[in-house]
C-alpha cells in the first residue's frame, strides 16, 4: 500500500502512523482504549495467518480457534504447572502448533477439492471438547488461573500499558513478516495457486507443499497470539476458543479484505470495536445491530474495508490530479 | 445391553441423523445452485422449531396447521433473505456472501431472541403415541421421495439441476439464475425448517438452536462434498448414529463427553477413504 | 458513485461508533456490574440485571445511601471472558466505579479476577465455584454471593440417603456448573453411603438424542438419578426418564418455573437443592431470611410479573446489598461520603474492608458471615430440600 505514495512522503506516513500507535496507550490521548487494541493486536495476528490461507490459496478454515487454543493452553500449561520460562514456553508452543499444523496439512492438502472446510471445522470441534475434557492437563471447562506475566530480565509486562507495546511489536514483526512473503518470489508464487493450480504446477511450483506451509504460518501466528492472550488475562478456559471465534476470525479477515495484509488490522479493528461498542449503545439489540451492520457492510464493500478505502482514495487522487492538468 | 434396547437406540440416531440430513439438504441446493455456503441455514430450522411451538402454543393452532403454517413462514424468511441480502451484493465474492449469510444468521437469531425471548421453549407434544423418531425418519423419507420426484420431474426442479450442473450453459438456454438462486433459497429454508419441526417434541425450542444443528447439518453437507444430496444423507444419517453409538457404547476413551469428538472422526475418516479412492481413481484413468 | 456511497458508510460507522467523552468527575457513588444479558447465560443475566437496576431506583428514591445517590453501570458481556474483562477495564478506567457487581459466570469471573486485583476494586461475583474465593489469597478483592456447589450437593446426597439408596447415575453438564457438580457428586458419594453406578455428561446446548444415555442409565442398576446442570438438560432428562421409574433428583440449576415449564408432567415429584427463596412463604417467621425473600419477591414481581423472581437475581441482590451495606459503614452520613468520593482508590479499599466484615447478614442465598478467609461467606444449612407438587415447589422439612 504505501508503495501508492510516493517518495520521502512514504517515510512520513509511516512515521506518523507509528507515532499514533505508540500515544495511543497513554491517558492523555487514547488510554482508555488500550485494553480493546491489546485484543485487536492479538486477533490480527491471527487474522493475518487466515488473511495468506485464504487469500492466497482460496481456502477456508474454520479451525484457527484451534491453533490459537493451542497456543493459549501451552503457554499457560508449561508456565503455571511445569514453571517454564514464559518465552521458551511460547516457543515451544508455536513449534508444536506449527508442528502439528504439518502433520494434519499434508493429507488434508493432497486431496482434490474443497476438504479444509471441513477438515478445520472438525479440528476446531475436536480441540475444544479435548481442551474441556482433559482436565488432568487443562484445567476442564473452568481452565487455569494465575497464569505469570511476560517479562525481560527484570521488567515485567504487568500492566495493560506494558503490554500494549508488547502485543503491538509481536502484531507488527507478524505482519512485516507476511507482507514480505507477499512480495517476494513465493508470495508471487503463492497468489499463482490461488488463480490456476494446474497452471501454478506445470511451471513447477509445488502446490500443495505451499498450501502446508502457508497453513502451517497460519497456525504459527495463531498460536504466538494465544501464547499472548494467556499472559495477558493470566486466566484461559475452553471458551474463547470456540467455533464462534473461529467464524469471526473469518469475518475480520473478509472485511479486512483478502487481497491485503494490512487488511488483517481493518477488519480486526472494525469487528472488535463494532460489537464491543454496539454493544454499549444498543444494549439488548446489539446482535441485531451487528448482523445488520455485517450485511450491509458486504453488500457496500464485498471486497472488504480496506480496498474500498484505498479504492476510494485512488479516485480522489485521480480525480484531484484532472483538476490539477487542467488549471 | 439387550438387542432390543439396542436396536431402538440404532432407530433413534437413524433418526437423529435424519434431521441432519435434512438440514444438510438445504446447505447443498443453495450451494450447488448458487455456489454459496448459507450460514444462516441452522436458523430456518430453529425458525421451524419456534415457530412451530409458537403456532401451537401462543395461537392455539392444531398440531398439524402448525408445523405446516411454520415451514411456510420460515420458506418467506428464506425467500427474503435472498432477495434482500444475496440478490443486492450482486459483484460480491462468493467468500463476502457467505460472509452476509453470517450476517443474516445473527441478525435473524437476534430478532427472534428479542421479540420471543431468550429463554427455552416447552417441546411440542409428540406428534402421536411415543415414538417420534418413527415419525422423523417417515417424514425426512416423504421429504427426499418428494425431493427426487420434484428434481426429476418438475420443470422448476429440472432447472435447478440445470443450473447446478453448468450455470452458464443452463444460462444460455435461458433458465434465469437468478429467479433459479431465490428458488434455492427458499427451499433450504424449507427443508430446514422441516428438520426444525420434526425435531420440536424432543428439543426445547430456543433462539439459538440453530448454532448446533446448522453445524451438524453443514457437516452432513460435506460429507456429500456439498454436491451430492445421496451423499448428504449419508453423512447426516452416519453422524445420528455415530452420537448415540458413542454414547451406548461409553468405552473409556469414548465417553459421552467426547461424543462430538468422535462423531467427527468417524466423519473425517469416511471422507478420506471416499476422496483417496476418488483420487487414485483419478490417477488411474 | 458507488465508492462514494461505501465512504459515507465507512464515515457514518466511525461516527456512530466513536463514544461520547465520559467525564468521571461526579456527585454520584458508582458501582459497575457485569452480567451475561444476550449470550448462553442469559436466564442468569437478564434477572441479575433486572433486580440491579430495580434496587438503584429504590436507593434512589429513598434520597441515595446517606443522601448521595448510586449509579449502575451495567454492561452486558455476552458470556464472552475477553468483552468480561475489556467492559471491567472500561468499568474502573472510564466509568470511575468503586465496586464491580458480577460476572454471571464462573469463566468469566475467573477471567476478571487479575483485572480488579491489578486496579484494587472489589468485586462481588454472582458465579458460583469455589475456585473464584478459594483460595482468598489469590485475590483479596473478589467475593462472591451464591452458595458453593459442594454445599447443594451434600444437601441432596443427605437426603438421598434418608431414602435408603445406595445406588445412584449421575448426568452432568459438560460446561463449568456441571463440570464443578460432578467433581463434587464424586468425591462426596462415599461420604453418604452412594455407589455411583453410572457416569455420563451431556452438551447442554447440543444434545436432542437423550436416548442411549437412559438406555445406560437403565441398564446400570441405578436407583435414582442425579442430574447436574441448567435448562434444557435436566428438564429433557427428566422427560426422558419419565416412565422408566427411576426418580429424577436435580441441582439448584432447575430453580425456575422454566424447568417445571420444559419438563411438563415429568416435572412432578422431581426433587433438589435449592436457596430458601423459592420456598420463603413455607419458612418459619423465626428464619431471618424470610422477610428478606418475601420483600425481594413482591417488589421484583411488582416490576416484572408474577412467577418471575429467582434465586440469579437473588444473588445480585445479595452482591449490591453487602455493596450498599459497606458504604453505609465505611461513611455514615453526607459529609465523610462526600468526603470519601475525592479518592476512589481509597473508598474502593474501605468498601473491600467492610465487606469482608459482614457479618450475620441475612440474603437471600443465606447468612453471610465473611471473614479474611472467607470470601463467600455461606455454611451448610444456607439450602433446603425442596420437592416439585403440582407444578408448585414444596419444603421437604428434615
Amino acid at each position: 500500500m504505501l508503495s501508492r505514495v510516493r517518495g520521502k512522503w512514504s517515510y512520513l506516513a509511516i512515521a506518523a502512523l507509528l507515532l499514533f500507535l505508540v500515544i495511543i496507550p497513554f491517558k492523555w490521548f487514547l488510554g482508555q482504549y488500550t485494553v480493546i487494541l491489546i485484543f485487536i493486536g492479538i486477533h490480527t495476528m491471527v487474522t493475518v495467518g487466515l488473511c495468506l490461507l485464504m487469500g492466497y490459496t482460496g481456502q477456508i478454515s474454520l479451525g484457527q480457534a484451534a491453533f490459537y487454543g493451542l497456543g493459549a493452553y501451552f503457554s499457560a500449561v508449561l508456565t503455571k504447572t511445569h514453571g517454564f520460562n514464559p518465552w521458551l514456553a511460547m516457543l515451544v508452543a508455536a513449534l508444536a502448533t506449527g508442528g502439528f499444523a504439518y502433520a494434519i496439512g499434508f493429507p488434508i492438502f493432497r486431496l482434490r477439492g474443497n476438504y479444509l472446510a471441513l477438515a478445520t471445522l472438525g479440528l476446531g470441534i475436536i480441540m475444544a471438547v479435548l481442551f474441556r475434557e482433559l482436565d488432568q492437563f487443562t484445567g476442564g471447562p473452568t481452565g487455569i488461573t494465575g497464569i505469570p506475566y511476560l517479562s525481560i530480565g527484570g521488567f515485567t509486562f504487568d500492566s495493560p500499558f506494558r503490554r500494549y507495546f508488547l502485543v503491538w511489536f509481536f502484531c507488527l514483526a507478524v505482519l512485516l513478516v507476511s507482507q514480505n512473503i507477499v512480495r517476494s518470489r513465493t508470495g508471487r508464487a503463492l497468489r499463482a495457486v490461488h488463480g490456476s493450480e494446474s497452471a501454478a504446477e506445470s511451471v513447477g511450483i509445488n502446490v500443495a507443499q505451499f498450501k502446508v506451509k502457508v497453513f502451517v504460518l497460519s497456525a504459527v501466528y495463531a498460536s504466538l497470539a494465544g501464547s499472548l492472550y494467556a499472559h495477558h488475562i493470566t486466566y484461559v478456559n475452553p471458551s474463547p476458543f470456540g467455533f464462534l471465534f473461529s467464524v469471526m476470525v473469518v469475518v475480520m479477515a473478509v472485511v479486512g479484505g483478502l487481497a491485503s495484509v494490512w487488511g488483517a488490522i481493518f477488519g480486526a479493528a472494525t469487528v472488535r470495536i463494532l460489537s464491543d461498542e454496539i454493544l454499549l449503545r444498543f444494549g439488548e439489540w446489539d446482535v441485531i445491530v451487528y448482523g445488520l451492520i455485517l450485511v450491509l457492510v458486504m453488500v457496500f464493500m464485498p471486497r472488504g474495508l480496506f480496498v474500498a478505502l484505498k479504492e476510494a482514495y485512488e479516485r480522489w487522487r485521480l480525480t484531484h490530479r484532472q483538476r490539477g492538468a487542467e488549471a | 445391553m439387550s438387542p432390543e434396547q439396542f436396536v431402538d437406540n440404532l432407530i433413534s440416531g437413524v433418526a437423529q441423523g435424519s434431521v441432519y440430513a435434512l438440514v444438510g439438504l438445504g446447505f447443498t441446493i443453495i450451494y450447488t445452485v448458487t455456489r454459496i455456503i448459507n450460514f444462516a441455514q441452522g436458523e430456518f430450522v430453529m425458525l421451524g422449531g419456534v415457530f412451530s411451538f409458537l403456532l401451537f402454543s401462543s395461537v392455539g393452532l392444531p398440531l398439524p396447521l402448525a408445523l405446516l403454517l411454520a415451514v411456510l413462514a420460515a420458506t418467506v424468511v428464506g425467500a427474503v433473505l435472498y432477495l434482500l441480502a444475496i440478490r443486492p451484493a450482486r459483484q460480491a465474492s462468493v467468500i463476502s456472501l457467505i460472509i452476509i449469510t453470517i450476517g443474516a444468521s445473527t441478525f435473524i437469531r437476534g430478532v427472534v431472541g428479542q421479540i420471543w425471548g431468550k429463554d427455552y421453549m416447552p417441546p411440542l407434544p409428540h406428534f402421536s403415541g411415543d415414538n417420534q423418531w418413527l415419525w422423523i425418519i417417515g417424514i425426512t423419507l416423504v421429504v427426499m421421495v418428494a425431493l427426487h420426484l420434484f428434481f426429476s420431474r418438475t420443470m422448476m426442479g429440472k432447472a435447478l439441476k440445470a443450473c447446478s450442473i453448468n450455470r452458464q450453459a443452463a444460462s444460455l438456454v435461458g433458465i434465469d439464475a437468478r429467479s433459479m438462486a431465490f428458488t434455492s433459497f427458499a427451499l433450504a429454508a424449507a427443508l430446514g425448517a422441516i428438520g426444525g419441526a420434526v425435531i420440536t417434541p424432543l428439543t426445547a425450542p430456543h433462539f439459538r438452536m440453530g448454532l448446533t444443528l446448522g453445524l451438524k447439518g453443514f457437516v452432513a453437507a460435506a460429507v456429500g462434498d456439498f454436491r451430492s444430496q445421496v451423499g448428504t444423507v449419508v453423512g447426516g444419517v452416519i453422524l445420528g448414529i455415530a452420537e448415540a453409538m458413542v454414547v451406548v457404547l461409553d468405552w473409556g476413551p469414548f465417553a459421552s463427553a467426547y461424543k462430538d469428538v468422535i462423531a467427527m472422526l468417524v466423519l473425517l475418516l469416511v471422507l478420506f477413504f471416499r476422496s483417496s479412492r476418488g483420487a487414485a481413481q483419478e490417477a488411474a484413468s | 458513485m458507488k465508492h462514494w456511497l461505501s465512504l459515507l458508510l465507512v464515515a457514518v460507522l466511525v461516527a456512530a461508533v466513536v463514544p461520547v467523552v465520559g467525564c468521571s468527575e461526579s456527585e454520584t457513588i458508582k458501582i459497575g456490574a457485569l452480567f451475561d444479558v444476550t449470550g448462553p447465560n442469559s436466564p442468569l443475566g437478564t434477572p441479575e440485571k433486572q433486580v440491579v437496576e430495580m434496587m438503584e431506583t429504590q436507593i434512589n428514591d429513598a434520597g441515595g445511601i446517606n443522601g448521595v445517590p448510586i449509579e449502575v453501570i451495567v454492561y452486558d458481556t455476552e458470556g464472552k471472558e475477553d468483552s468480561c474483562v475489556s467492559l471491567a477495564t472500561r468499568l474502573i478506567e472510564q466509568d470511575g466505579v468503586v465496586a464491580i457487581i458480577g460476572p454471571s459466570s464462573t469463566g468469566e469471573s475467573l477471567a476478571v479476577i487479575d483485572t480488579v486485583d491489578k486496579a484494587q476494586i472489589p468485586m462481588v461475583s454472582c458465579a458460583a465455584d469455589e475456585r473464584i474465593t478459594i483460595p482468598v489469597g489469590d485475590s483479596i478483592w473478589v467475593f462472591k454471593t451464591p452458595q458453593t456447589t459442594y454445599m447443594a450437593v451434600q444437601e441432596i446426597y443427605s437426603y438421598i440417603q434418608d431414602q435408603g439408596i445406595t445406588k445412584i447415575a449421575i448426568m452432568t453438564d459438560t460446561k463449568g456448573f456441571g463440570a464443578g457438580g460432578k467433581k463434587d457428586l464424586e468425591d462426596e458419594a462415599s461420604n453418604y453411603g452412594l455407589t455411583i453406578v453410572s457416569n455420563q455428561s451431556y452438551d447442554n446446548e447440543e444434545t436432542t438424542n437423550w436416548d442411549p444415555f437412559i438406555s445406560k442409565i437403565e441398564n446400570s442398576g441405578a436407583e435414582a438419578v442425579v442430574c447436574w446442570g441448567t435448562n434444557p438438560g435436566p428438564a429433557l432428562i427428566a422427560k426422558a426418564l419419565d416412565g422408566t421409574g427411576i426418580p429424577f433428583f436435580g441441582s439448584h440449576g432447575i430453580a425456575n418455573t422454566k424447568f417445571i415449564e420444559v419438563a411438563g408432567d415429568a416435572a412432578e415429584g422431581v426433587i433438589f437443592p435449592v436457596g430458601k427463596m423459592l420456598v420463603a412463604d413455607q419458612l418459619p417467621d423465626s428464619d431471618p431470611q424470610k422477610a428478606v425473600l418475601l420483600q425481594l419477591k413482591s417488589d421484583y414481581e411488582a416490576l416484572y410479573g408474577e412467577g418471575t423472581c429467582n434465586t440469579f437475581a437473588g444473588h445480585a441482590y445479595d452482591a449490591l446489598k453487602m455493596v450498599q451495606m459497606a458504604v453505609e459503614e465505611v461513611a455514615p452520613d453526607k459529609e465523610t461520603l462526600t468526603e470519601e468520593l475525592k479518592d476512589r482508590k481509597a473508598f474502593a479499599a474501605k468498601i473491600r474492608t467492610e465487606i469482608e466484615n459482614i457479618e450475620g447478614f441475612a440474603g437471600t442465598g443465606g447468612v453471610f458471615n465473611m471473614s479474611p478467609d472467607d470470601h463467600c461467606g455461606l455454611s451448610k444449612g444456607c439450602m433446603v430440600v425442596v420437592k416439585i407438587v403440582n407444578g408448585e415447589w414444596v419444603w421437604l422439612q428434615d
